[in-house]
């Protein structure tokens, strides 16, 4: 959703000053338990995640566990960190899926020849009028759900729109001064394209791998959720709220901590996206 | 359309003028049929994806459909699959296959679920009524939202635009199932204000409209923020200022209308994501609609009912964007020239 956000941006103006690096830290930090916690859960986490305890079931958080259990006693934060490793290599995942189909639509709709252009170009239009959801559904259908498929299913339901991006970068980038000014000394193509359109191209995409690692994250959790990609017994954040939803009247914790690890990860990597960007913006001017 | 640009004109200058409406109205119809030719386009490619990647199943689709019908996941003898082969039409070239499906779309005939066992045409029209409510009521909820919330805090200060813009970039931000959670848990669980499962009534419609609503009116307040702080950079800002005009009364009579116009784009675009997003929302809240039978359908394989609701929710956001498109022609006169 939030290629549509940066579409849809007002002019940059110079006193673009609320993203204080304040926020920018904080995001940074986030993201980097978060990591940390994918490599190595066993130093954060403070159970077992998988040990259950029925004494110790559907427990509020507390000293002993901190985010509480579930309905089987298992540590819910254990649980969480346990599962950061799945629901961030499936965002990673499907973000390269997402990314690679976006390069290869984007450059060939801005910079292929008019015979592979033109129908690439329609091509996008009719894939950007799936909604993103609806375009990820229909590959679970397909595929069944488990994680491969959720990645794969979310990185073509998220593609489209990132391509759409692509094609105007590379298409502003082809339109410039400098291409044309190279064009005019007589520059073969291939040496006009690694020397000139690729770099340009290319430098503003790293905002983009931030920015669709959070959405991806969010898109899978969301199909686990609704049982279509990772099952319950697996930590995966997706998966804990799809677990947790039968005790919601009586554990509130089982769903809200869960989602808010999946909120901290969209919002602190897509902040850290839009600090890219904005860089490399105020880089150009 | 005449009557609505036509701007009244001096006797002295009608002469003259006479021409140019007439070539104007061509220009119009040439850009109005352009744009339903490519919608129509659109409309054909998304039916061409949705059955292509349906098509490509790995597996037989006959031995599937036998396994979920009975319950018992075997193999199949070539003697149980030909009837279903048969019924379906499996067992006929993909072309024609093709051709056989869009033939039934054109006569709004969208196939024969089999986890269901009814047409889905029938499934549809009594699941789309919650859905749209659903959308049209979160689509409303965005706007009243955002509207008073941007006209607070855009265009003033430096640090309340910042507030207001990164409270509008949380809320865009927010995944719209957990939005759901907080508001289930807190006002139908603890408070008790609403009920836990509202069903359609209007009690049970609220929460999930809020849901939906509070992610777009994110997007919109973006949307209406930027426009607005561009134009209250513009002469007519000043020179209504130089009038004698409160600059309250300048912010919301002539700078808001403005600020609304990519908003409005912009709402087009989210009817298809409402329609989609009601997918996760009517989970949340146990909702009937499109998408809690949506999701039966993709964890059953019930591919005539997937592609069914995957299509007329695509059909519904081209027609919409078409007629906003439309409206934006016949409104700015500016815009008919281009494609």
């Amino acid at each position: 959703m939030t290629t549509h956000l940066t579409d849809y941006a007002g002019p940059r103006t110079q006193r673009a000053g609320w993203q204080l690096p304040v926020s920018v830290l904080l995001s940074g930090i986030v993201a980097l338990f978060f990591i940390v916690a994918a490599l190595t859960p066993g130093a954060l986490a403070t159970h077992d995640p998988f040990a259950t305890d029925l004494y110790r079931a559907l427990q509020a958080p507390s000293w002993a566990n901190w985010l509480g259990t579930d309905d089987i006693g298992r540590d819910l934060y254990s649980r969480i960190i346990w599962g950061t490793r799945q629901s961030l290599l499936i965002g990673i995942g499907a973000m390269a899926i997402a990314l690679f189909g976006a390069i290869v639509l984007g450059f060939s709709a801005a910079l292929g020849p008019r015979w592979l252009a033109e129908p690439v170009n329609r091509l996008l239009e009719i894939l950007l009028a799936f909604p993103t959801l609806l375009l990820a559904l229909l590959f679970v259908a397909l595929l069944g759900p488990s994680a491969s498929s959720l990645l794969i299913s979310v990185g073509i339901g998220t593609a489209p729109g990132y391509a759409r991006l692509v094609r105007a970068q590379a298409l502003q980038v082809k339109q410039s001064g400098y291409v044309e000014a190279a064009r005019a000394l007589g520059h073969p193509w291939h040496r006009l394209f690694i020397q000139h359109i690729a770099p340009n191209v290319f430098r503003p995409l790293f905002s983009l791998v931030a920015l669709g690692i959070g959405q991806s994250v969010v898109w899978a959790s969301g199909l686990s959720f609704l049982g279509l990609g990772v099952v319950p017994p697996s930590p995966e954040w997706g998966a804990l709220l799809e677990a947790g939803k039968i005790n919601v009247t009586v554990a509130w914790w089982l769903e809200v901590l869960p989602g808010i690890a999946i909120v901290l990860v969209a919002l602190s990597f897509t902040q850290i996206g839009r600090y890219i960007q904005q860089r490399a913006e105020g880089e150009k001017r | 359309m005449s009557e609505l640009t036509s701007a009244p004109q001096t006797s002295a200058t009608r002469v003259e003028e006479r021409a140019v409406p007439r070539r104007r109205s061509v220009a119009l119809l040439r850009t109005l049929s352009v744009r339903i030719a490519s919608a129509l386009f659109v409309l054909w490619g998304t039916i061409t994806v949705t059955f292509l990647v349906l098509s490509v199943l790995p597996g037989d689709r006959a031995t599937i459909l036998l396994n979920i019908t009975s319950g018992q996941v075997i193999e199949r003898t070539p003697a149980e699959l030909a009837p279903i082969n048969a019924q379906y039409g499996f067992d006929k070239p993909i072309v024609e296959q093709y051709l056989h499906y869009f033939w039934q779309l054109l006569h709004a005939d969208f196939g024969f679920s089999f986890e269901l066992q009814r047409p889905v045409v029938h499934i549809i029209a009594e699941q789309l009524l919650p859905t749209f409510t659903l959308a049209i009521a979160a689509l409303l909820l965005a706007w009243i939202i955002a509207i008073p919330w941007t006209l607070l805090t855009a265009g003033r200060n430096r640090r309340l635009a910042a507030f207001g813009s990164a409270v509008e970039t949380i809320m865009a931000g927010l995944p719209q199932y957990w939005i759901g959670i907080l508001l289930l848990i807190v006002f139908a669980i603890a408070l008790r204000w609403f009920p836990v499962v509202g069903g359609t009534s209007l009690l049970g419609t609220v929460l999930p409209a809020i849901t939906l609503a509070i992610p777009l009116a994110g997007f919109i307040g973006h949307a209406i923020r930027g426009e607005f702080e561009r134009s209250m950079q513009q002469p007519f800002v000043l020179s209504a200022r130089a009038r004698g005009m409160s600059l309250a009364g300048v912010r919301w009579r002539h700078v808001l209308r403005h600020a609304l116009i990519p908003a409005i784009t912009l709402s087009g675009w989210a009817i298809g994501n409402l329609l989609s997003g009601a997918v996760l929302v009517e989970a949340v809240f146990a909702r009937p609609g499109l998408g809690n039978v949506l999701v039966n359908a993709v964890s059953n394989k019930d591919f005539a009912l997937v592609s069914g609701i995957v299509i007329l929710i695509s059909f519904l956001y081209i027609v919409i964007n078409l007629v906003v498109d439309l409206i934006y022609l016949i409104v700015d006169p500016r815009l008919r020239g281009r494609a």
